[in-house]
């Protein structure tokens, strides 16, 4: 694709998002069938607007316009890297992956394997993530790199993917619903979506203060260079406010898990999946299966996210 | 649901008035940095997005207090929600928390962020001092109501009657 066409070519990449979309709806056909518990809807929705997003960033209106035009080229980074990967990874894809796939079956074993794996383990770190991601940022918005995505297709389709692929590691990491086999507690993921999200608040503003020096060689207005970095600082809160909202979400729903059930509307049917977390009381085998849970000493009690 | 550990250390603490003054606190800061930032930057335009008489070191405290805005704000309340269903949310450690922290927040903009970092003024354009002084001052005044709350919440019995609030 090159730059700015708006012809039938430029809706090419976009019009690919429709493979992933039906790939899920078949995923979540074979979860209904294979499973008691219906897939919820608000996942399959979630997995659609993130395409939805992912075209809309690529699709030639805007695409064209983010060429000349550093406001454009920021709603598509936004879009790309924080707003689309952060609804696909709220859909759960790889549990919908593994829980359609035959049981005992091999693509099962491989994903599974994928998961544990080292590498997996060391980029899912909630910190690794966060560098990956920012990292990424600072090096395009400070070095010539800007200037060389609008000069060769190639490199701008590579940041494309950049974008995408590490917002949705980010995402998974900090607060993905998705299994991710030893990932680090509450606490360092926050960790992480704190320094990550100050790393991008940084860089608007040093691109605010610095408009028309940085993104170096881009020669572009400085006004405008000066609106993209206030849409990347404001838009970025967004994207930040959903993720820490999926983060302390799941941390109050464990946390619920935890409680002991008699008379609370919050009653918990099931036992806590983190076992690790949890000790047994020693009110031993009398007491009603749903009372023997309870917080581990020191943690729990003072309601603590920390 | 009362433990040993929720009792806290200090014999005269009312049971879990501790982590609700401490979890209003994390919300007041939080919520105060957002009054901050739709007040005072997008409604009515006072405070600039950025000064040129920000220091470096400036910027990127900035950054990190305005990401730490956030998450505090979100884990503040969920932290409060969590002691809110365990029935540990009693009103007077839960308001003094809450002013505390939107107070000791106020002030430490006014101090720190205005005055040591630079990072923006009250406002442009007008005479500034008896803007600093309004808002610090009223950062100290809602700060020390906050923690006068806090203080009557640990004295003795709970002078709210123990009407703890909450589902359970």
């Amino acid at each position: 694709m090159t730059h700015g066409d708006a012809g039938a070519a430029g809706w090419l990449l976009p019009a690919l998002v429709a493979l992933p979309a039906a790939l899920y709806l078949l995923g979540v056909t074979r979860w209904q069938h294979r499973r008691t518990r219906a897939w919820s809807r608000w996942r399959t929705g979630s997995w659609l607007l993130g395409l939805l997003l992912v075209a809309a960033a690529l699709a030639p209106p805007l695409a064209a316009a983010g060429h000349a035009d550093p406001r454009a080229h920021m709603v598509q980074h936004l879009l790309l890297g924080m707003y689309a990967p952060l609804a696909l990874v709220l859909a759960a894809p790889v549990t919908l992956l593994l829980g359609g796939a035959t049981p005992g079956g091999n693509l099962r074993r491989r994903v599974t394997r994928l998961l544990r794996s080292r590498p997996v383990h060391v980029l899912g770190h909630p910190l690794a993530a966060a560098a990956l991601v920012t990292g990424g940022l600072w090096l395009l918005y400070t070095t010539p790199l800007y200037a060389a995505t609008l000069q060769h297709p190639a490199v701008h389709h590579g940041v494309h993917a950049h974008f995408l692929a590490s917002g949705a590691l980010f995402a998974w990491a900090v607060a993905g619903p998705d299994p991710a086999p030893r990932r680090p507690g509450t606490a360092v993921r926050a960790a992480g979506l704190l320094l990550a999200a100050a790393g991008h608040a940084v860089l608007a503003k040093l691109l605010y203060a610095r408009a028309g020096a940085w993104p170096p060689g881009s020669g572009q207005a400085p006004r405008d260079l000066q609106e993209a970095a206030q849409l990347m600082y404001y838009g970025g809160d967004g994207a930040e406010l959903v993720l820490a909202l999926a983060l302390f979400a799941g941390w109050y729903r464990r946390a619920g898990r935890r409680l002991p059930a008699a008379g609370s509307p919050w009653r918990v049917s099931s036992p806590p999946r983190a076992a690790g977390r949890v000790r047994w009381t020693s009110a031993g085998a009398a007491t009603p299966r749903h009372r023997r849970w309870a917080p581990a000493p020191g943690r729990g009690q003072s309601g603590s996210p920390r | 649901m009362v433990t040993p550990a929720a009792e806290g250390s200090r014999p005269g603490w009312p049971a879990a008035g501790r982590p609700v003054a401490r979890a209003s606190a994390v919300v007041g800061v939080g919520i105060m940095a957002a009054v901050d930032e739709i007040v005072f930057h997008q409604l009515l335009g006072w405070h600039h997005f950025y000064d040129r008489d920000s220091t470096a070191v400036g910027l990127a405290s900035d950054g990190l207090l305005h990401a730490a805005e956030l998450v505090l704000l979100v884990a503040g309340g969920f932290w409060l929600a969590d002691l809110w269903r365990r029935g540990l949310v009693r009103p007077v450690p839960a308001w003094g928390g809450f002013l505390a922290g939107a107070g000791g927040f106020q002030l430490f903009d006014g101090l720190v962020n205005h005055k040591v970092l630079r990072l923006h003024q009250v406002r442009y354009d007008v005479e500034l001092l008896p803007y600093d002084l309004a808002w610090n001052l009223t950062g100290a005044v809602l700060l020390l109501a906050g923690l006068l709350l806090v203080l009557r919440a640990r004295r003795g019995p709970p002078a709210d009657g123990a009407a703890a609030r909450g589902p359970r």
